[in-house]
């Protein structure tokens, strides 16, 4: 039966892949920089790697916002995070956010079952929803100026830049890829850590994997898959909607999104900071989505050009509809598991008044 | 870097080559004016087949050039404005080309004191167009400097539109036959034309040069 329930993580796993790794491929395929299929091959690649590597990194972060501990309510949160991205806003066409859907549905979760909402971890969240796309414009705009200084020293012919650039959007979407299956695979399986179906330990010859890492791999291929079935059409949209970009203002782009994720989602850089007894920071599943529109921002404020603001308002649009819509789409399927199919959604039962009433209605 | 830029050194090359055959070809038309005008009508032949050479072999390679550029994919956010700037510098060899045609063709009789007007007209024309290589080249490898070759062309450009405005007022202030003087300012034209061509492709480029530093 808890193989049923991973569906749902599965289908928001695949959703990530056909939206936010559009994010990271989106200009270089849409100007033709790069033919889809190389973008697949090497996003799905490095997805998988990057999952793989994050496995309990973002994930506790979440874990400490909702700790789900039914497989039925796991089930439903994912769920509804899925559909409030997929029904509400892929069928736009506009990259969104699963980063707050997942918060939204988990919040949910929450409320239904009366659990008490960390609201240290929710604002770190939410300041991480304002804090990625601006620490992404500001390493973007040092990339682009730095870039730009850079190459008319170097006085490389057109055709030179060219290559490099090609080159350079294949390294840096590997790059991103790996961030963004580190950091979002959080999102994506984050809420089944506690009610996965694997054993403690899977051998495959000399390696082992956990049951978290297993989890993880399996979420990875998800957004593989995201990837390769659906994730053209969105790259295409993207290319050619926010603002006009070139080749090299989307290596930049890609590159300054790719290192906000990996920032906020690398526990062996946070090891490494608290090796060098610096000051750390809390590690936090932050949205492609919005580290890409910051990078964008940050480089259109260096070039002095137009930003469209009707598509950057549906974008914000986006971003507030999504957490409010996991959150009402998790509330009515959690009371619909509970009271119509039965299931329990949570393993302990609730504290609150304002559940009490919910649980008295049930009966 | 070398292994980077393996694939691109010999379009590299090409469009190289391109640039050379448009600037010998205008210096031949130069060379063509001025031994046509010294009645030296044996090395004008040579220079007739000479910037019919190098025309052609600038058609082959803007070709090349153009299919290779489509083919593999290359510079999609330039391509539009190279194919342009190429196709437009051949249009300046083929008027040079086509100009020392005509006078093989129509044989024009130039008074000898008018010969030198002539030859400097060709050469203002020859000069904006070794200046409008120039800055091309500097499109491709150095765009800070295009603006500085740029604003040479527009200069010889100016200079060939003041020299042919006087040439054509000698011509009609002449004691000369109405259809010969229509004739030698024909001529005129003709050899002013290869200024406003590259002056033409100078816009073009300047605007592409805007596009590429924004």
């Amino acid at each position: 039966m808890t193989w049923i329930y991973l569906t749902s993580g599965l289908i928001l796993g695949w959703s990530l892949g056909a939206n936010d790794a559009a994010n990271l491929f989106g200009t270089a395929v849409a100007t033709k920089m790069l033919r889809f299929r190389t973008a697949a091959v090497v996003g799905s690649v490095f997805v998988v790697l990057g999952a793989v590597a994050g496995a309990q990194g973002t994930s506790r972060t979440l874990g400490r916002l909702g700790a789900i501990d039914a497989p039925a309510g796991a089930f439903m949160v994912a769920l509804a995070a899925a559909l409030a991205v997929l029904f509400l806003l892929t069928r736009s066409g506009l990259p969104v956010s699963i980063t707050q859907a997942i918060v939204g549905a988990i919040v949910g979760w929450n409320v239904f079952t009366g659990r008490p909402t960390d609201l240290k971890t929710l604002g770190q969240l939410m300041s991480s929803w304002f804090l990625s796309p601006l620490l992404s414009a500001l390493i973007a705009a040092a990339l682009f100026t730095l870039t730009r200084a850079g190459m008319r020293r170097l006085k490389l012919h057109l055709l030179e830049a060219d290559a490099l650039t090609r080159g350079g959007l294949v390294a840096a979407g590997a790059f991103g890829a790996f961030s963004l299956g580190q950091n979002d695979i959080a999102n994506v399986m984050g809420v089944f850590v506690r009610v996965s179906p694997f054993p403690e330990s899977t051998r495959f010859g000399p390696f082992s994997a956990t049951s978290v890492e297993m989890l993880f791999l399996l979420g990875g291929v998800a957004i593989a898959v995201g990837i390769c079935t659906y994730s053209h059409r969105v790259m295409l949209r993207l290319g050619s909607g926010l603002t006009s970009l070139s080749p090299l203002g989307a290596l930049i782009v890609v590159l300054a999104a790719a290192t906000v994720l990996f920032v906020f989602g690398s526990p062996e850089l946070q090891r490494l900071v608290k090796a060098c007894h610096l000051p750390g920071w809390p590690l936090l599943p932050v949205s492609a989505t919005q580290a890409v529109v910051g990078a964008i921002l940050g480089i259109s404020v260096v070039r002095r050009s137009g930003i469209r603001p009707k598509v950057l308002g549906q974008i914000a649009l986006g971003w507030i509809v999504a957490p409010v819509a996991a959150l009402g789409i998790a509330l009515v399927g959690l009371f619909v598991l509970q009271n119509v199919f039965e299931l329990p959604v949570s393993a302990t039962p609730r504290t609150t008044a304002a559940s009490g009433a919910v649980a008295g209605s049930r009966s | 870097m070398n292994f980077l830029f393996r694939r691109t050194r010999a379009l590299e090359a090409q469009i190289d080559q391109f640039l050379d055959a448009v600037s010998e070809g205008c210096l031949v038309f130069e060379q063509g004016v001025d031994d046509y005008l010294r009645r030296d009508f044996e090395s004008f032949e040579e220079r007739l087949r000479a910037i019919a050479v190098f025309e052609a072999k600038a058609d082959a390679l803007r070709r090349e050039v153009e299919t290779r550029l489509y083919a593999e994919s290359l510079i999609p956010d330039h391509r539009g404005d190279v194919l342009g700037l190429l196709e437009n510098l051949d249009n300046v060899i083929d008027q040079a080309k086509q100009t020392l045609g005509q006078f093989e063709v129509e044989r024009p009789e130039v008074p000898e004191d008018l010969a030198p007007d002539y030859v400097a007209l060709a050469k203002a024309g020859s000069q904006a167009t070794q200046h409008l290589v120039d800055s091309c080249r500097a499109f491709f490898r150095d765009i800070t400097a295009v603006r500085s070759h740029i604003h040479k062309v527009y200069f010889f450009e100016k200079e060939a539109d003041r020299l042919a405005d006087a040439l054509k007022r000698k011509i009609f202030s002449r004691d000369l036959e109405l259809a010969r003087k229509i004739h030698l300012r024909y001529f005129c034209l003709h050899v002013e034309t290869v200024s406003d061509r590259a002056e033409e492709v100078a816009d073009r480029l300047a605007i592409y040069t805007i596009k590429r530093t924004i």
